[in-house]
């Protein structure tokens, strides 16, 4: 059990900061003991983000100021930059790995390092390596290159590197995004190892699971205030998720029986390359039933983004046949996919799913822009896209100041429900009646708030019930398990076996998704 | 200590770039009077002089300027709108120029048409679009095709272009009767645009109809809206079922027969032969304008009618007051870097940031 009367290692008093028309914090209180995980969780734009790269160094609070145990003493400090939080004894491990691949984990280690030696005393580094990794049981080999190991080992690395600094204080931002369940235990396992060496976490997430396997303590953020500081063991998931949202949150989602079609789409051993030309998808077969939600569930970069690349006919196959309704599309272009009422709604939403910088209505039409009523010869008829825009906005209570908006200027959840808005018409309007569509979502509700999950997950239901056969590519378990009626486990681009969603088991899927698994 | 730190703003004004363009040319002129003081001028005269020249007693001399400039940054524009960099206008513009020249001195002794403007000009410019579009469709077929880096291959064009008309009005085109002069023999008068007033011919009002038919194309059509998402994303473009290489070929016939067009304006309208001064940098002006213009069909015409003002105003200082008449295009290029610039402060503001306390120590 953490020690409630441990020392304070940092503190934040009164953060405020502003951006342009935004208060991104308000008068944020916020302190870390020694020896603690404590969590920060918000929903998406709620300010944690903010709050720790102020933290860091690299914005500067407008109001207020942080304090740091220094000689037992807490003393103001000025944080102007990363060097600064550096050499306070701030680290941060990123999301996104700052890694180089063709180099070993000793030398990432002293990459950027200030008091390095001209002529460099490797076994040394190494051995200081092995000496952390053996005192907080991070596992590495100090002379393997990045390029050989797991995403895993590689975030060990991360955490590593910024040990090795010297760092007292880890700030590790959503650090299970990219792990298997098993990977994201022994995270936890050496996240309690650091604290009880007398580190203190800081560590990022909204995965309310996660919080109350691995915190001691959580501060939840709300519209830039602090709502709340509680002790993990005297709270729920239910009551954190209030904390967070503002309001009673259900978890548990209604699933009516599945009321099965024909075979949509059919996948009969498709392979395929990424865009390095390395094999990227082997020999998968994959039916999907009118009125059915399919599941891929894998570790991040197992294929995934290529498999619904080829089923939307964006990605060219090398062997294999996809049909759909019985329609041979192999080798179609993309357009003949979206005639065939195929939806996509991709993984990247500013890079794929919208054009930024264009309004909000013009982004609605991207999938009808070429048809009655729409357009009509050549021309656009400006007063339908507006209707037609203005209608999709209201039907998925898409909040934009106006349809002149860019559409980057949108928050996370309201563009994603733009882009369901404008992929399940199209898939209406490109289909006959007793022609079901066929909707392709790549992790919908990634990097969405609580209320915005809700509103997605329950948006793909009921086109399941409408009839529409759904492949639903994601990274969480639960939301898998949810929704889908069966669920593909993909590694290496390899389909590793399909289970029931009903039958399915945490810890098989995970041996699967690790590969260790094939049935 | 105040710290300056750029922050970025969330929402871009419309009207901070016409800020912005209004300072850079302000910030150009400043420099400018610099460098005319150091020649030995006094600045004020100086410009006095230009302002007088190009948008007063020359007001004739800038509207023939400004005309291939229009065609030329129409060309640009569409382009760049697709974020296909085509800096082969020039070339284009050139190649537009012989194939009107061409057909002007050629065709008739070999088709019999009546002997009228009304089917000699459409014919020169048929002649004129579809060269300039074909010089353009090489690097584009490059590029659809095998992924060639445009900006080079459009570059390279140019020099294609120009020295073979440079081979053409010294030799295989030279006119016997020229008396060694290099150029061509004159267009017959049938295939000359009609004049208004001094030099200033239809070809100013062909320009205008042709921005406003871009503007159409640009903003009110299907294929507008594809080259404007090529343009933003070509990925999403791409997702959104666009065909790209149809797309990328389509714009630079576009394109590459709008600098075609200047180069028929300007054998139609102005030299009425072959000869030096067709390739005298309009396409590469061409650049400028559309940047100026932020690839406004409207604002070309704007930008174009400005930066012709200042080649005739530099003109008329090497007249009137004997100082370079570069002086001109040195504060056209100035312009475009202060608008380059200053473009950070369109996305970005500068805020003061003071430290908000002084640092004590102890709690």
């Amino acid at each position: 059990m953490p020690d409630t009367s441990a020392p304070i290692a940092v503190e934040m008093r009164g953060i405020t900061k502003r951006f342009p028309g935004v208060l991104a914090n308000h008068k944020v209180d916020f302190a870390v003991r020694v020896g603690e995980i404590h969590a920060l969780l918000g929903e998406n734009g709620a300010g944690k983000s903010t709050l720790m790269s102020v933290l860091c160094g690299l914005y500067q609070q407008d109001e207020g100021k942080i304090l740091l145990a220094q000689k037992r003493e807490l003393s103001p400090v000025q944080i102007h930059s990363p060097s600064d939080a550096f050499d306070l004894g701030i680290g941060m491990i990123h999301q996104h790995f700052k890694l180089i691949p063709t180099q070993t984990v000793a030398e990432n280690m002293i990459l950027g390092l200030k008091d390095t030696p001209f002529n460099l005393q490797m076994t040394a580094i190494e051995n200081r390596i092995r000496d952390l990794a053996d005192r907080y049981r991070l596992e590495v080999d100090p002379r393997a290159y990045i390029w050989q190991l797991s995403v895993g080992e590689r975030q060990r690395v991360e955490i590593l590197k910024v040990l090795y600094r010297g760092a007292n204080i880890l700030i590790l931002d959503e650090p299970t995004a990219v792990l298997t369940p098993q990977e994201a235990d022994e995270l936890g396992a050496v996240m309690r190892n650091m604290a009880s060496e007398g580190k203190a976490l800081i560590f990022i997430s909204h995965k309310l699971d996660e919080i109350m396997a691995f915190a001691d303590r959580v501060t939840v953020l709300r519209s830039g205030e602090n709502v709340a500081t509680v002790e993990v063991s005297n709270s729920s998931k239910t009551e954190l998720a209030q904390l967070m949202v503002g309001r009673p949150v259900l978890f548990t989602i209604e699933k009516p029986p599945s009321q099965l079609g024909d075979v949509v789409v059919a996948m009969e051993k498709v392979s395929a390359l990424n865009d390095k030309g390395l094999p990227a998808l082997d020999n998968v077969s994959l039916e999907i039933r009118s009125g059915e939600i399919v599941g891929i569930a894998g570790v991040a970069g197992n294929g995934q983004r290529e498999l619904a690349e080829v089923v939307t006919g964006l990605r060219p196959t090398t062997t294999g046949r996809i049909t759909i309704r019985n329609r041979d599309m192999t080798h179609q272009p993309p357009y003949q996919f979206i005639q065939q009422g195929v939806a996509h709604v991709p993984g990247d939403r500013l890079g794929m799913g919208l054009a930024g910088n264009l309004p909000v209505s013009d982004n609605m039409i991207m999938k009808s822009y070429n048809r009655e009523p729409i357009s009509s010869g050549i021309f656009l008829r400006n007063q339908m896209i507006r209707t037609f825009a203005q209608n999709l906005v209201k039907a998925f209570q898409v909040l934009t100041p106006n349809l002149e908006t860019p559409a980057r200027n949108l928050s996370g959840g309201n563009q994603q429900k733009a882009i369901l808005a404008r992929e399940i018409t199209a898939g209406k309007n490109l289909t006959k009646g007793d022609e079901p569509p066929f909707l392709v979502t790549v992790y919908p509700t990634r990097g969405l708030d609580v209320g915005a999950i809700e509103t997605v997950r329950r948006e793909l239901l009921e086109q399941r019930a409408q009839g529409v056969a759904i492949l639903l590519i994601s990274e969480q378990l639960d939301e898998l398990l949810a929704l889908s009626d069966r669920i593909a486990v993909l590694h290496g681009g390899e389909i590793m076996g399909i289970v029931d969603a009903a039958e399915a088991d945490i810890e098989h899927l995970g041996l699967m998704m690790a590969g260790e698994l094939h049935i | 200590m105040i710290h300056l730190k750029f922050e970025k703003r969330l929402e871009q004004s419309r009207y901070s770039f016409v800020g912005v363009l209004v300072l850079s040319i302000v910030l150009a002129l400043l420099f400018g009077a610099l460098l005319l003081a150091y020649a030995g001028a006094n600045p004020f005269v100086a410009y006095a002089e230009m302002a007088k020249s190009a948008f007063y007693s020359d007001w004739k001399e800038t509207l023939v300027k400004a005309t291939p400039l229009i065609f030329t940054g129409l060309s640009v524009t569409v382009a760049f709108r697709m974020r296909f960099w085509n800096i082969g206008a020039e070339g284009q513009l050139v190649v537009g120029g012989l194939a009107a020249a061409g057909a002007a001195l050629f065709l008739p002794e070999i088709v019999t048409l009546p002997e009228s403007p009304w089917v000699w000009i459409p014919i020169m410019m048929t002649a004129s679009i579809l060269a300039g579009a074909l010089w353009a469709l090489i690097p584009a077929l490059l590029k659809a095709f095998l992924g060639v880096n445009e900006i080079i291959t459009t570059l390279m064009f140019n020099y294609i272009a120009i020295f073979y008309y440079q081979f053409l009005y010294t030799d295989a085109w030279k006119d016997p009767a020229g008396r060694g002069f290099p150029g061509s023999a004159r267009i017959p008068s049938f295939t000359k645009l009609p004049r208004f007033t001094g030099r200033v011919h239809l070809g100013i009002v062909i320009a205008v109809i042709a921005a406003i038919l871009i503007w159409v194309i640009m903003s009110k059509t299907r294929q507008g809206y594809e080259f404007r998402l090529i343009g933003e994303n070509p990925t999403a473009a791409r997702y959104a079922g666009v065909n790209l290489f149809r797309n990328i070929i389509l714009v630079m016939i576009l394109s590459g027969g709008m600098a075609g067009l200047a180069g028929f304006s300007e054998i139609s309208g102005v030299s009425f032969k072959l000869q030096q001064g067709l390739a005298v940098g309009y396409g590469f002006t061409g650049i400028i304008v559309a940047w100026l213009a932020r690839l406004n069909p409207f604002g070309v015409i704007l930008v174009a009618l400005l930066l012709a003002g200042l080649l005739v105003g530099g003109d008329e200082l090497q007249m009137s007051m004997q100082l370079p008449a570069a002086v001109g295009e040195v504060l056209q290029g100035m312009i475009l870097l202060f608008v380059l610039g200053a473009d950070i402060f369109t996305r970005y503001r500068l805020r003061v940031v003071q430290p908000p306390v002084a640092l004590t120590s102890g709690d």
